[in-house]
């Protein structure tokens, strides 16, 4: 059988980081969420705060092993698998990588121990400042790699000379066009993930008559966050494709299926792209709506797929349906929150269980569009691993493909084994709930002071 | 400038991989001890003592190859293709016993895999760093800049006996720090195994001091041509010298000095294999000069990172500060 490297170190890179995706994409939000309970339990010194913040930190722990170990890997893969990209590249998206080690990785690594086992040993007000150094380290790391994936996108700063790229000017690469709007989108998404994660978990422990009170708080904060960010993403996502059309144009054209650019394009609700034929089939269409949404004008022109040969264009399948879905995703979510804000002012948002039964199983709805949302940049970028400047093709390593393929298998049991694992043990942390009675009072008064602030001086 | 930036990171370098193998040694050593517990609760006590910092630990493991990718893209590009099998297995077997730390907890019917898990991937990860250092010490087949070798390059005998090595002193890290940081029937057997280990370990340093000369002419002419053997005898004389002492601590029951004398064995292990290769980055090929980013980009990580690094010294320090003492038996931080 003659394998091609350059494919299976793709499928091999594209099952790792969609597997490791999953893990930030959780504990960017859930640590904010943590740092959160944390610091509104020192604010008002009602325990159920602090206990929430215990029990989604058991869950925080085995999520973020999960993220770290598939982490490392990554890293390796760079050159393991893509060595003529480190190769040549690494001169420019190399720093990145470093500052988000040394910026983030060991913040976040360091404080979690902090974190996970400092309940009983420091004072409070140490514990909730490890929780926030966490959440910010966590924020840091996403600022760094969303800059060096930025980069691959919307490459700026750097010049080529004898085939290697070499820096010009850091600020330029580091906040090159694409990644204020990456960072937005990525962060928010996070944000929002997590809050339907925490929204779905109330809602299970209301319907099945539990942790009452701990339940309602959860929804609370849940539906009030994303109330705020569900449509705020739209309105981000938005931006980052208006920013997408001007660098990456042949990204839109695929995300739209818009073969032809000498006609205004339509908004494509559903169809099935032919390749080969250069036509959408079954397809169900608004005219002029992409036009409209892309170009704010009727019969705006924008880049077709037919504007360049074959071989320079991306797959347009996958972005196609992962674009679709995503937005359907995002529709849902403005849809759940706003119905959970209306609910609220009705005062029957806990009670309502037409509500709560869909919103108990909304919890994979963040992780599905973010992995979604990836597929649609990444295959979108193709055939180049950095837009303009260096083909996939030519990044991959000297190693034979039969090597990369028996790792593959490798990864798929691993990752097999230790996800559906994983995903098992954070469901029974779940269903055990929070643990009242394991929860010492702490020693110490929440603040180190004397100020009268403190959670125990009121009566608990 | 050009001279001395690779210099510079080649010490930074060389301060993470330092780091690293003490740090993640003595951790993943605690695994390398698990089958030879008596008990799942014993187990639980030796995990405990270092649960807090082995995920700090293991990101000088990143800092390793994201700090070799920015400095030395090229020697990067070279070593980890070469390499490819053994440094791949060898993630997978830290997957496996990173997420142990948690799962053994949570999965209580499942314990005892758990434990499989942990021990196994700790041996795993760490014969895999063994074998991946000798296949580095034996060279690496490079044309045109690119690795130029076969799939399995790094299956030798040599490299299997590195892998062992490293086995053995890991062990010995994970053994001293049980002796360190636990009491009880822990800490009496962990006494026991160091010395056990200790002795496995010399052997494994003594072959290895004999065989690099042997095998290659370069190690030779750099440790025994005059005036160099004048500069560097006081190493293997200092080895033997901190081996004795460590022998004797154990049996005098000191607690904390045979873990800083095993510090000190690496360190002198790691500064004689430093000797042996210097400036190579690629043996036995490409020095730290000819596989160096360019200078701005040195530079520009070179400014972070000497802000950055005493920083993430100071925090870790103060961590390690915070769970101080001994671990008493029974005692956890779940």
């Amino acid at each position: 059988m003659d394998l091609d490297p350059v494919l299976v170190s793709r499928l091999q890179f594209a099952f790792t980081i969609i597997w490791h995706i999953i893990f930030p994409t959780f504990t960017i939000g859930l640590s904010a969420y943590i740092a959160t309970l944390l610091v509104m339990w020192m604010r008002t010194g009602k325990a159920h705060y602090r206990e929430l913040a215990r029990f989604w930190t058991k869950i925080f722990a085995a999520a973020f092993a999960m993220g770290v170990v598939s982490g490392i890997v990554l890293t390796y893969q760079f050159g393991t698998n893509w060595s003529r990209y480190s190769a040549i590249l690494g001169n420019v998206v190399g720093p990145m990588i470093g500052y988000e080690v040394e910026v983030a990785f060991f913040l976040e690594a360091t404080f979690l121990g902090v974190l996970l086992f400092g309940w009983d040993r420091m004072p409070p007000w140490l514990h909730t400042l490890a929780a926030v150094v966490v959440a910010t380290g966590t924020l840091l790391s996403a600022f760094w790699i969303l800059s060096a994936n930025s980069w691959m996108q919307t490459p700026a700063g750097y010049e080529m000379r004898d085939g290697v790229a070499y820096p010009l000017d850091w600020l330029a690469i580091v906040f090159n066009p694409s990644f204020p709007y990456r960072l937005a989108h990525m962060v928010t998404a996070a944000y929002l993930t997590t809050s339907f994660v925490v929204l779905a978990v109330g809602a299970r422990y209301l319907l099945a008559g539990t942790h009452l009170e701990h339940g309602r708080t959860m929804i609370r904060m849940a539906v009030g966050i994303a109330a705020v960010l569900a449509p705020l993403q739209l309105f981000i996502g938005d931006r980052h494709g208006l920013n997408t059309l001007e660098h990456q144009p042949l990204k839109i054209a695929a995300m739209e299926a818009h073969w032809d650019g000498s006609r205004p394009g339509e908004l494509v609700l559903f169809a099935w792209p032919d390749e080969s034929a250069e036509v959408n089939r079954f397809a169900v269409t608004i005219p002029h709506g992409a036009s409209l949404v892309l170009t704010h004008s009727w019969d705006g022109l924008f880049t077709g797929l037919k504007s360049v040969p074959p071989s320079d264009r991306p797959p347009v399948l996958p972005p196609f349906f992962a674009f679709r879905i995503m937005v359907g995703i995002g529709m849902l979510m403005i849809l759940t929150a706003l119905t959970g804000v209306w609910l609220w002012w009705r005062g029957r948002l806990f009670d309502t269980r037409w509500y709560l039964w869909p919103a108990q199983h909304a919890w994979w709805m963040g992780f599905v569009a973010v992995i979604c949302g990836w597929i649609v940049t990444e295959t979108g970028r193709q055939p180049w691993v950095a837009h303009g400047v260096l083909r996939t093709a030519d990044a991959v390593s000297p190693v034979p493909a039969g090597s990369v393929a028996t790792t593959l298998v490798l990864f798929v049991l691993v990752y097999g084994v230790v996800g559906s694992l994983g995903l098992y043990y954070i469901n029974r942390l779940i269903k055990r709930g929070p643990d009242v009675a394991a929860i010492k009072p702490p020693s110490a008064a929440p603040w180190p002071s004397a100020s009268g602030r403190g959670a125990f001086v009121e009566p608990a | 400038m050009e001279t001395y930036l690779p210099v510079i990171w080649a010490a930074i370098i060389g301060l993470t991989v330092a780091m690293y193998v003490i740090l993640d040694g003595f951790d993943l050593g605690i695994g390398i001890l698990f089958p030879f517990a008596e008990s799942e609760h014993e187990r639980d006590q030796m995990m405990n003592s270092v649960a807090p910092f082995w995920d700090g630990n293991e990101t000088w493991l990143v800092l390793g190859g994201a700090g070799m990718m920015v400095a030395f893209p090229l020697a990067y590009s070279i070593i980890l293709p070469a390499l490819y099998l053994p440094v791949i297995i060898m993630l997978l077997a830290l997957v496996f016993r990173g997420v142990a730390f948690e799962f053994r907890w949570i999965g209580v019917t499942s314990k005892p895999q758990w434990t499989f898990a942990f021990a196994a991937g700790s041996v795993l990860a760490a014969f895999c760093q063994g074998l991946i250092l000798g296949s580095l010490i034996e060279g690496i087949k490079v044309e045109n800049g690119a690795f130029a070798g076969s799939a399995f390059d790094w299956a030798t005998p040599f490299a299997v006996l590195c892998g062992l090595g490293l086995v053995a002193g890991y062990g010995l890290l994970g053994a001293t720090w049980l002796v360190m940081k636990t009491e009880g029937r822990v800490a009496e057997r962990a006494r026991m195994e160091a010395k056990l280990l200790l002795l496995a370990v010399l052997a494994f340093m003594a072959i290895v001091s004999l065989w690099t000369p042997l095998a290659f002419e370069r190690i030779a002419v750099r440790w025994f041509s005059l005036p160099n053997i004048l500069f560097f005898w006081w190493v293997p004389a200092a080895t033997a010298l901190i081996a004795f002492a460590l022998w004797r601590w154990l049996e005098t029951g000191h607690e904390v000095l045979p873990f800083l004398a095993t510090v000190a064995l690496f360190l002198l292990g790691y500064l004689g294999l430093l000797i042996s290769n210097f400036p190579y980055l690629v043996p036995p090929s490409l020095t730290i000069w000819q596989t160096a980013a360019a200078p701005s980009t040195q530079v520009f990580m070179l400014m972070g990172t000497l802000v950055l690094l005493p920083i993430i010294l100071g925090y870790m320090i103060f961590v390690y500060w915070i769970f101080g003492g001994k671990l008493r038996e029974g005692e956890g931080y779940h």
